[in-house]
């Protein structure tokens, strides 16, 4: 039977992460439990939640940060700082759709996982906006790092090892953020019939202009329809997101306009739109398709991403579209995995990150989920882990490179 | 003057070898490369942190990564402590080297290796100036985001080490936001490589943990920097006011009603009265405290935005408001700004502090400032990044008077000890170097400290690499 913790308090952690370091208990440790399918498979003794230990700590909005406890859902988060015209900038994806998990998602789980969606490649990942954590290591002592305050270069950061470290370092009892205003108005501008090739220099072209475009995706045709119920008009579709103020997004919206138009005809879609598109990317809808197919997730230079693809497709069935102006690739498998080839292509079109986020059993068992690091990293990353958690009981095998 | 911080003890094993050490060194890099003169040592002395000075063994200038690859490995073979060097601009004494030290300095390493505007990224050699990145891709329309004061002459080694900021970081980020990813030599020779031109990286956010890490973590010789595309103008405005809080509150509201400015900057009125002397930039001197608050877009964008700044700026009593009608004038405003350090330089020896608080702080923290200097009977000079609470008091003293440099110093310590205590932190851009080194216990627990001092030795064991900085003397892990 696994037996499952769920402390109320940061002593409540420690304490029991200090009897199991003792009789060297492994710990799964988790949140909401709606990310659980990231990172290589884990098998362990024993599960401690942080989901009791919720709450919103502090949030000052003219000073844009919020401190949260580490199990406190997200939608609790966002429901606060909606209330005062505030927002997470990084948009973290929710990830129950390609799971088809449920539960809530919490805070904790989104900086341990440093989950981030469509803003990323401009506003910065999820790690960018993580200001300070409290958190308990592997010998249960509570140790805090970073503060409360936008800039902190005392001592080494540690704020961003932890993020995206998945609780294999320690387990974040708190963490403190900054946030960002709601943009008062968006929309977005859409470019119609480009093949991949030319959405990547279109979308090359707008980050070039001073129109501070805020999104930068290519759906394909064969994904397009899954987006807005249908809705963007005829063939593929290269999606801009402008915000800010609402004469300026008219602005900047004419002026994207008449650079893009010799790339392909352009419409544009109004705010309700363009914020149901936007959670849709980044919620990548297209393949919430309620199966197991294998679905990776591979970051690239954005000129690389459409390359990617053009090579696989010579090779095996896949569906793709892009996010991060090309350099996000969502690449749903047709048949098999292939992640041999995947990581392949990866590394001859100048490297990356190719994370496998969903498969069936067998392939997750066989396929390490991270891209493998060369072995001096790989090194230097077990020296640190065993600085955090000597008797190695959290997460066991969650971030391992090679299987 | 009287020395209050202390370095750790030469190793005499090392002092005693220093000429087979030189001799060695000579022949693992190219003719001239290797300094060793006492009186060409002279300038490696010390850094912009001026109070402090050791001549090191010697100085290395490396041009490969692989000649600092074979450097760090026989260093560390040897128990030769390294301090690593771009344009030595540390105002914390994070390049301040000691007797068995050899300094490896970065700024013959100092090629634009690969411009892609396609992809937005440069990617570097470590002894580039951070100016020069910008310069090279300034009429393709794009800039490099964080913009150091002195950025003229500091190197992208330098502002990695140091997770540079600038004024420009309200709206853009430090340059932890802005590295993409690094080429580096860890303390044994090895060369890894962490990020590049793709936004995720595998595994452990090393690239993340190694930007701040003040040359304790190894040599970064090479780096991918993000590149943004330049707005279509920019227009800094001065805004006077009657009092320093009325200017901290105004900058607190601005914040709060959602607008957030490319730069907000402040200035009290010692500052104001230094840099105008210096620059002429044309600050009203009728004020007790100046904000420029820089936005930038279309005419029409900036505009409406300094509308509702202007609306907020009332609300608090701003007295004066002056808009640049012209390029030279913005160029003015912002020369006398950056040229902040220097002017105060010319009046009087100063140390510049570098805390950082919450917003809401502000005003307590500036009025408590006042009070801890005066305390002491010295003159401070306030000048900083308000939009993100990172405060730069400059305490004015005289350097060739012992008592008054203990006083500047003891003052120093009580205005960051206020911040920490404030809900701020003891640096927020310069670095803790050596002269914050022995203030860490009052921002972190002895628990949080070793942990960041466990994480350091996973990278260096030896405790090779810039031995004296960051953290404090005692409590250090046994090699």
């Amino acid at each position: 039977m696994i037996v499952h913790f769920e402390p109320a308090s940061e002593e409540g952690i420690a304490s029991v992460v200090r009897s199991a370091a003792a009789e060297r208990v492994t710990l799964a440790i988790v949140g909401g439990g709606t990310r659980a399918g990231l990172g290589n498979p884990v098998r362990t003794d024993r599960t401690l939640s942080t989901r009791r230990l919720s709450g919103i700590v502090s949030y000052n909005p003219a000073e844009m940060t919020m401190s949260a406890l580490a199990g406190t859902p997200l939608a609790e988060v966002e429901a606060a700082l909606r209330a005062k015209g505030q927002m997470l900038s990084f948009e973290p994806m929710d990830h129950r759709p390609i799971f088809a998990t449920s539960g809530e998602p919490t805070i904790g789980g989104v900086f341990a996982a440093n989950v981030s969606g469509p803003r990323r490649y401009v506003a910065g990942a999820a790690r960018d906006s993580l200001l300070g954590v409290r958190f308990v290591n592997g010998a249960g002592e509570l140790i805090k790092a970073g503060g409360r305050v936008m800039k902190n270069v005392t001592g080494l950061d540690l704020v961003k090892l932890m993020a995206g470290s998945y609780g294999t370092l320690g387990i974040l009892t708190e963490v403190t953020f900054k946030v960002q205003p709601v943009p008062p108005a968006a929309a977005t501008v859409v470019v119609s019939g480009l093949n991949d090739a030319e959405a990547a220099a279109a979308m090359a072209e707008t980050m070039a202009q001073p129109v501070e475009a805020s999104g930068a995706a290519h759906l394909p045709e064969s994904v397009r329809g899954r987006f807005l119920n249908g809705a963007l008009p005829d063939g593929a579709a290269t999606v801009l997101r402008l915000e800010g103020l609402a004469d300026s997004v008219d602005l900047r919206a004419e002026k994207l306009t008449t650079a893009l138009s010799r790339f392909g005809s352009v419409s544009r879609l109004d705010a309700e739109a363009t914020r149901l598109l936007w959670a849709e990317i980044r919620d990548v809808k297209s393949y919430a398709d309620g199966t197991r197919r294998a679905l990776w997730r591979v970051s690239v230079a954005p000129s690389s991403g459409h390359q990617l693809v053009a090579a696989l497709r010579l090779q095996t069935g896949v569906d793709a579209f892009y996010d991060w102006q090309g350099g996000l690739v969502w690449l749903r498998m047709e048949a098999d995995a292939e992640a041999e080839l995947v990581r392949r292509y990866v590394g001859a079109l100048g490297g990356g990150h190719a994370s496998l986020v969903r498969a069936g059993d067998n392939v997750r068992a066989s396929v390490p989920a991270f891209e493998p690091q060369a072995p001096a990293v790989v090194q230097l990353t077990e020296r640190i882990r065993a600085r955090f958690d000597p008797a190695r009981i959290f997460n066991p095998g969650r971030m391992a490179a090679n299987k | 003057m009287p020395e209050m911080i202390g370095f750790l003890k030469p190793k005499q094993a090392v002092l005693d070898r220093r000429q087979e050490i030189v001799a060695d060194l000579k022949d693992l890099l190219p003719k001239g490369c290797l300094i060793s003169e006492e009186r060409e040592l002279k300038p490696f002395e010390t850094d912009a942190f001026l109070a402090y000075r050791r001549l090191p063994l010697a100085v290395a200038l490396p041009e490969t990564t692989e000649q600092v690859a074979a450097l760090l490995k026989y260093c560390s073979r040897y128990g030769v402590p390294v301090v690593p060097r771009g344009a030595g601009t540390s105002l914390s004494g994070g390049a301040i080297p000691q007797e068995d030290a050899v300094v490896i300095g970065l700024s013959k390493m100092s090629r634009i290796l690969d411009i892609d505007l396609f992809n937005r990224t440069a990617t570097v050699q470590a002894g580039v100036t951070n100016i020069n990145i910008s310069e090279a891709v300034s009429a393709d329309g794009f800039f490099y985001a964080p913009d150091p004061s002195s950025q003229l002459a500091c190197t992208i080694g330098g502002n990695i080490g140091m997770n540079s900021g600038g004024a420009h970081c309200l709206k853009y980020g430090v340059t932890t936001n802005n590295l993409l990813g690094v080429k580096m030599v860890l303390f044994d020779g090895t060369v890894i490589e962490l990020g590049g031109k793709a936004l995720d990286a595998a595994g452990y956010d090393l690239l993340g943990l190694v930007c701040g890490s003040e040359g304790q973590l190894g040599i970064v010789t090479e780096a991918t920097v993000r590149l943004i595309a330049k707005p279509e103008g920019a227009r800094p405005v001065l805004f006077g006011f009657a009092s320093s809080e009325a200017a901290g509150a105004c900058v607190a509201d601005v914040i709060g009603a959602g607008i957030i400015p490319v730069a907000m900057e402040f200035m009290d009125k010692p500052a104001i009265e230094i840099c105008e002397a210096f620059a002429h930039a044309g600050y009203p001197l009728d004020v007790e405290a100046l904000l420029i608050v820089e936005v930038e877009g279309s005419e029409a964008e900036m505009d409406a935005m300094l509308q509702r700044i202007i609306e907020v700026a009332r609300r608090h009593g701003v007295t004066t408001i002056r808009e640049c009608q012209s390029a030279l004038e913005a160029a003015l405003i912002w020369k006398g700004r950056k040229s902040a350090f220097g002017a105060t330089g010319r009046i009087a020896d100063y140390i510049c502090m570098d805390g950082t608080v919450p917003l809401s702080q502000l005003s307590h923290v500036l009025r408590k400032t006042a009070e801890i200097v005066a305390g002491y009977g010295l003159r401070v000079a306030n000048v900083f990044h308000a939009g993100d609470g990172n405060m730069h008091p400059l305490i004015l003293y005289n350097i060739n008077d012992p008592e008054d440099a203990a006083r500047a110093e003891a003052a120093g310590n009580d205005i960051l000890k206020l911040c920490v205590d404030a809900g701020g932190c003891l640096t927020g851009e310069h670095g803790v170097g050596i002269e914050k080194r022995d203030l860490m216990l009052h921002q972190y627990s002895r628990n949080d400290l070793d942990q960041q001092m466990a994480t350091r030795a996973a990278f260096d064991p030896e405790w090779i690499l810039n031995p004296s900085k960051v953290f404090p003397l005692e409590g250090r892990p046994a090699a």
